[in-house]
C-alpha cells in the first residue's frame, strides 16, 4: 500500500510536510492577515479536467512553434556566422543547408511560427486562468520539491508571456524593449523550453487523468444550469466553495476556442495574401498600398536605407568577384543577358509574405560569367551603407538553383527603390532579409 | 530499497524521479544563462530595457496586474448584472456574457495590437513599411463597435424567442 492510497482511501486525508517539518507546518499555521478573506475562488468551471483539456492542446501547438523557430535560425545560415544572436554552443538544431525547394518552405514555417504564436495567445491566457489559484494558495509549498517546482513554473510562465510579449511588439515594428529583439527572443525560448520540458516530465500523468476524468460528450451535452463543478481536493484547482455556473462548461470551451479562431482570422492573412490579406486588420501587413507592379508589401524603405538615385542611377555597377578576374557590369549589360522569370515568395521572419512575379539574371549565370560555375557559397553586399542586413551570405545550392535571381523587374516592370531598384536578390525559400535590396557587388567564394 | 524511497520522499516531499528532472531542467537553464552571458540580461544605462527586468515584469504584468484587473472587472459585471428576481422575461437570458463576450474581444485585440492602436514606435513601423500608423486606432474602434452591435443583436433575438416563449398559446 503506497501512500497515495492511504491518502485517497481516508476520509480526511493527512497534510504531509517534507523536510523540515516544523518549517512547512509554520508556514501552514500563519497565513498573511486577511488571506482568508482576499483569496476566494469562485469559478465552478476551474478544475483538472478543464486545465488538462487547455494543457493538451498547448502541449500539440507549443513544439511547433518551438520548431519552427528553431528552424528559422538554421534558415538564417548560422554556418556563415549570420544566424542571430551568434554563439549560442548547443542551443540550436544541428546545422544544415536550408532548401530550396519547395520554394515555400519559409513562408510555411514562419506562417506557423508567428500564425500559431498568436492563434494560442487566447490558450495561454485561458490555461493560466485556469491554474491562478495555485499561484495564490498557501501555504505556497510543504516541501522542498513543491519549491523546486514552483521555481521551475518561472520559466515555464516567465518564458511563454516573455515570448509572446517581444514576438507581438517585434511583428508590429515597436521597439520600445530596448535590447536585441533576436538575442532576447531567441534565449527567451530556451528557457521557456527548459520549464517546458519540466513541466511535461512532471505532469502528463495528471493531464492524463484529468482528460479521462470527464467525457467531453457529456461536457457538450450539458447547459449552464446543470453544469457542476469538479469535485474538491484539497490543493487542487476546483474552488472550495463554488458560486453557480454562469456560463456552461461547453460556453468556456466556445469562448477559448472562439478567441483563438477569431486571431486566426485576423491576422493569417498577412501569410496567405491575397484577398485574406486585407482580414488583417489590426497588423502592418494587412495593409494594401495600391494595385501597381510594385505596389506589394515594403520591408525597409530606400528612404529608411539612406539610398539615394546617385548610388543606383547611371552610375551603379555591378561587380562580381571570386573567379580569375573581376567583372563589372551595368544595368544594361545585365539587361542584355538572358531572362529568366519565376514566380517566388518573400516570405519575412516576422510572418507575413507576398507572392510576385521575378524577372532578372539567374544568380548561376552571373556565377560563370566570373568564372566560378560552382561556388559554395556567395557574398552579397548592398550598396546601402548601414544596417544590420546590407549583405547576406547565400549557401552554394541558392546560387545554383535555376530560380534564383538577381532580380531587374518585378511584374513585367522595373522594381521600385522599395523594392531594390536597380537590382535585388530573390532566392527561393530564403528568409526575406536575406534578399539583399540594392545589389552592389557579389563574391563568389569557394567556402 | 523500499524504505530508501520512503525515506527519500518523507525528506525531499516527492519521488526522486521528479527531483532529477527538475536538477536537468535547471542544468539547462544554468546552460542557457552562460550562453548569453549574464551582462546581456541588464542594460546599465537604462535599467527598464533590460531583458531580465521584462522577463519578470511579463509575470508580474499577468499574474499581479492583468488577472486582478480582469477578474475585477467581471466581478463588478456579475453583480450589477445579476437578475432581481423570476418576475419579468429578461430573468430567463441573462445578459452577462452578452458583454462579456465582446469585451474580451475588444480586450485581447487592444492588448495585442496595442503598438498600432496607440502609434507606439511610429519612426521604426514608417522605416520598415513606408506607411503609418494612422488607421488602426480607427480600425480597432469599429471592430469594438462591430462585436458589441452583434452582441446586442443576438441577445435581442434571445429576448424575443424568450418572450415568444412564455406567451401561451392561442
Amino acid at each position: 500500500m503506497t501512500v497515495d492510497d492511504s491518502e485517497t482511501a481516508a476520509g480526511k486525508p493527512p497534510i504531509d510536510y517534507g523536510f523540515p517539518q516544523w518549517l512547512w507546518r509554520r508556514l501552514d499555521q500563519y497565513p498573511p492577515p486577511g488571506y482568508k478573506r482576499a483569496v476566494q475562488w469562485r469559478s465552478p468551471l476551474r478544475g483538472l479536467w478543464l486545465t488538462s483539456l487547455l494543457g493538451s492542446v498547448l502541449l500539440t501547438t507549443l513544439p511547433i512553434v518551438i520548431i519552427t523557430g528553431l528552424l528559422s535560425y538554421i534558415a538564417y545560415g548560422p554556418q556563415f556566422g549570420q544566424a542571430i544572436p551568434g554563439g549560442v554552443g548547443w542551443l540550436k538544431l544541428p546545422t544544415f543547408d536550408w532548401p530550396t525547394d519547395p520554394a515555400w518552405l519559409y513562408r510555411l514555417n514562419q506562417g506557423l511560427h508567428v500564425g500559431l504564436g498568436l492563434i494560442i495567445i487566447p490558450i495561454v491566457l485561458a490555461k493560466l486562468w485556469s491554474v491562478i489559484p495555485r499561484l495564490f494558495a498557501w501555504p505556497p509549498a510543504r516541501s522542498i520539491a513543491q519549491v523546486l517546482e514552483r521555481i521551475s513554473l518561472l520559466m515555464l510562465v516567465g518564458g511563454i508571456l516573455f515570448e509572446i510579449i517581444t514576438g507581438v511588439l517585434n511583428i508590429q515594428y515597436d521597439y520600445i524593449f530596448g535590447f536585441s529583439f533576436y538575442t532576447a527572443h531567441y534565449y527567451g525560448a530556451w528557457v521557456f523550453i527548459a520549464g517546458f520540458l519540466i513541466h511535461i516530465a512532471i505532469k502528463i500523468p495528471r493531464m492524463w487523468a484529468g482528460l479521462r476524468s470527464m467525457s467531453m460528450r457529456e461536457v457538450l451535452h450539458t447547459n449552464r444550469t446543470n453544469t457542476k463543478p469538479e469535485p474538491f481536493e484539497p490543493d487542487g484547482l476546483v474552488a472550495e466553495h463554488p458560486s453557480a455556473p454562469t456560463i456552461s462548461r461547453r460556453g468556456a470551451l466556445a469562448l477559448v476556442g472562439g478567441g483563438a479562431l477569431f486571431m486566426a482570422v485576423i491576422t493569417a492573412g498577412q501569410t496567405l495574401g491575397g484577398f485574406t490579406r486585407k482580414a488583417a486588420l489590426l497588423l502592418p501587413r494587412g495593409r494594401t498600398r495600391g494595385d501597381g507592379p510594385n505596389d506589394f508589401q515594403v520591408n525597409r524603405t530606400a528612404w529608411a536605407a539612406g539610398i539615394s538615385p546617385e548610388m543606383t542611377g547611371e552610375r551603379w555597377r555591378l561587380t562580381l568577384t571570386g573567379g580569375p578576374l573581376k567583372v563589372v557590369l551595368d544595368r544594361p549589360a545585365l539587361l542584355a543577358m538572358p531572362q529568366h522569370t519565376a514566380q517566388l515568395p518573400i516570405a519575412c521572419v516576422e510572418g507575413w509574405s507576398t507572392t510576385e512575379t521575378w524577372t532578372g539574371v539567374p544568380l548561376a549565370a552571373l556565377a560563370r560569367l566570373a568564372g566560378m560555375p560552382n561556388p559554395a557559397s556567395a557574398f552579397v553586399r548592398s550598396v546601402e551603407r548601414r544596417g544590420a542586413f546590407n549583405f547576406a551570405t547565400l549557401q552554394g545550392s541558392q546560387v545554383l538553383h535555376p530560380d534564383s535571381l538577381l532580380a531587374l523587374q518585378v511584374n513585367g516592370v522595373d522594381l521600385s527603390p522599395d523594392h531594390g531598384f536597380p537590382a535585388r536578390i530573390i532566392v527561393p525559400a530564403l528568409p526575406g532579409v536575406h534578399n539583399t535590396k540594392w545589389v552592389g557587388s557579389i563574391d563568389f567564394r569557394t567556402a | 530499497m523500499r524504505t530508501a524511497l520512503a525515506g527519500f520522499r518523507t525528506v525531499y516531499g516527492s519521488h526522486p524521479l521528479h527531483l532529477l528532472t527538475l536538477i536537468a531542467g535547471f542544468a539547462l537553464f544554468g546552460y542557457v544563462l552562460t550562453t548569453i552571458k549574464p551582462v546581456t540580461l541588464w542594460n546599465p544605462h537604462t535599467w527598464w530595457q533590460s531583458i531580465i527586468v521584462w522577463f519578470a515584469a511579463a509575470i508580474i504584468a499577468h499574474d499581479l496586474v492583468l488577472f486582478p484587473v480582469y477578474a475585477l472587472l467581471d466581478r463588478i459585471l456579475l453583480t450589477t448584472t445579476r437578475e432581481p428576481g423570476p418576475s419579468g422575461g429578461a430573468a430567463k437570458v441573462p445578459v452577462l456574457n452578452y458583454v462579456r463576450v465582446p469585451a474580451l474581444g475588444a480586450g485581447l485585440t487592444l492588448l495585442v495590437f496595442l503598438p498600432g492602436i496607440i502609434k507606439q514606435g511610429a519612426p521604426t513601423y514608417v522605416a520598415a513599411t513606408g506607411q503609418t500608423q494612422d488607421p488602426f486606432l480607427g480600425r480597432w474602434l469599429m471592430f469594438t463597435a462591430a462585436m458589441f452591435a452583434v452582441s446586442a443583436a443576438c441577445y435581442g433575438v434571445r429576448l424575443l424567442l424568450a418572450q415568444r416563449a412564455k406567451q401561451p398559446p392561442r
